[in-house]
């Protein structure tokens, strides 16, 4: 379904259309699989989490299925938002008030687009973490098929893999805190589509500005 | 099976204590190979074979005098050929050596693995795998300097020599070492097994002119379960690649070090501190006529 043909109540914008809910959410479930078995793997303490998960071995036999969803996801993702997600001048202006921005006071950040510098920053790491995570999973996932000679990949992979995946678990604390706690409307975006305007004034003025003028325009 | 003497003192993926920890046992075992007087008969490969039930797999045929190019995951005991060429007279020789799992006192198999108890440590030195706990992660494989962990492709599981653990425990030496018709393979305490091989090694160097003879006991792993007497200690790769200076590759050592408790301490950091954070400042739009006094606004 289309934003045309949304019905959306009074004084409320699309900010998300469908199919990047989906994806949206294809990533979301696909990562958090990822990240309760990777963390059975990655520590005893955690081991627990791949018991109540089915058992070792499922996880063991599904986590790399999952990580082929969740690469798709972030593909589709990349389709959908690297043009919007590219470095500008003002996202210079916003990481150096970003002070402000983490202390609430909205009021006195430079003007974010569509999407904010931290945002923006949430996307590249992912994209680029989650190739390194494909390209050490693959070898991970068949370490036996790698010979002998070639052994310095899986010493490669084995230190990678997890550490590209903490790099990636740092966003994702953050991006939750952000859109559960502290931008209140941002969670009810990626599920029903739509924020209000004030919503959008106050943390998207750029994009807003962008779409208040031509209410027939993409809402983009 | 005796808890007595297969007491465990280190247990892969295992958060606490292991049972066998902090027991008392002084006399680790310890197989020793003599390379110099094996003739390559394959007895103990096909006595480790039968005493273990593994089915009988093709050979492969190399023009030389070995079974098959590797172990397998049912085949966990392979004497590897190599025809060498003295140096310093050119006269010929044939290298044999029993190729298995060295049983390493600080076993990167172990390290590397993920699965509570899959890969354990007895207090007699015997690293063995618990296939009912293993995950087929294969993080053995890679934590292993010799090659030796092998997946069954079937099951998922990985295999190796077990040093006849059964046997061990009952008394009894390794189904190889009872097979061996030369007398190159010994089985006792490490220290005794150590004494006898550098015996064995002062011999080669005083009376039978190899003057770089010695005891093969990698310390990059703690010294092993499984040592070998070599005709030229200074070059064991040409024992069938048995690596010089073995040692767990220092990724994994990092990764399961390093990086698990710098990751553990930025994870749980990072919770605290957007706690913290959340008490302090709350969500961004508390400002504006806030009646939703709590409670997520959609």
């Amino acid at each position: 379904m289309s934003h045309q043909e949304q019905r959306l109540p009074h004084g409320r914008i699309l900010r998300y259309e469908l199919h990047e809910r989906l994806t949206h959410w294809a990533a979301a479930f696909s990562y958090i699989y990822l990240l309760l078995t990777g963390l059975a793997f990655y520590s005893p303490w955690c081991f627990w989490l791949a018991i109540a998960l089915g058992g070792g071995q499922i996880s063991r036999m599904l986590h790399p299925w999952a990580g082929l969803i969740f690469f798709c996801a972030v593909i589709k993702m990349y389709t959908m938002w690297a043009a919007q997600m590219r470095t500008t001048e003002a996202d210079k202006a916003w990481w150096n008030a970003v002070g402000h921005y983490m202390r609430n006071e909205d009021d006195q950040m430079p003007p974010a687009g569509r999407y904010n510098a931290g945002q923006k920053l949430l996307f590249w790491g992912f994209f680029w973490c989650s190739l390194l995570l494909l390209l050490t999973g693959a070898i991970l996932w068949f370490p036996e098929y790698i010979p002998w000679s070639l052994r310095f990949l899986r010493y490669v992979a084995v230190l990678i893999h997890p550490s590209a995946a903490l790099l990636t678990i740092g966003l994702f604390l953050i991006h939750i805190y952000m859109s559960v706690f502290a931008e209140r409307g941002a969670f009810g975006s990626v599920i029903r589509g739509d924020v209000s305007e004030e919503f959008a004034k106050r943390y998207h003025p750029g994009w807003y500005k962008e779409i208040a003028g031509d209410s027939s325009a993409p809402r983009k | 099976m005796s808890q007595a003497t297969l007491r465990i003192q280190k247990m892969s993926g295992h958060a606490g204590s292991v049972p066998g920890e902090d027991t008392q046992r002084g006399l680790t075992v310890c197989k020793l190979i003599d390379t110099t007087t094996c003739i390559g008969c394959k007895a103990c490969e096909v006595a480790c074979m039968e005493w273990n039930d593994l089915p009988f797999g093709e050979t492969v045929f190399d023009n030389t005098y070995q079974t098959m190019p590797e172990t397998r995951w049912n085949y966990w005991n392979l004497i590897l050929f190599n025809e060498h060429v003295r140096e310093d007279d050119g006269s010929l020789m044939w290298l044999m050596r029993k190729n298995q799992c060295m049983h390493c006192a600080e076993p990167g198999c172990l390290a590397a693995c993920p699965a509570d108890g899959a890969i354990v440590q007895y207090t007699n030195g015997i690293v063995d795998f618990q296939q009912a706990n293993c995950i087929g992660c294969g993080y053995c494989i890679t934590g292993c300097p010799f090659d030796i962990p092998k997946m069954n492709p079937k099951t998922n599981r990985v295999f190796k020599c077990t040093l006849c653990s059964d046997r061990v425990t009952e008394g009894l030496e390794p189904a190889c070492i009872k097979s061996c018709p030369t007398g190159c393979l010994h089985f006792g305490t490490k220290e005794d097994m150590l004494y006898l091989g550098g015996t064995r090694a002062k011999q080669l160097q005083e009376h039978s002119n190899y003057p770089k003879a010695g005891v093969y006991d990698p310390q990059g792993v703690g010294g092993t379960g499984v040592i070998y007497v070599l005709h030229d200690a200074s070059q064991p790769e040409l024992y069938g690649g048995l690596p010089a200076n073995p040692h767990v590759p220092w990724t994994v050592k990092l990764w399961k070090g390093p990086l698990k408790w710098l990751g553990n301490v930025a994870m749980v950091g990072g919770l605290i501190g957007l706690f913290v954070h959340y008490l302090r400042f709350g969500p961004k739009d508390r400002d504006e006529a806030d009646t939703n006094a709590g409670g997520a606004k959609s």
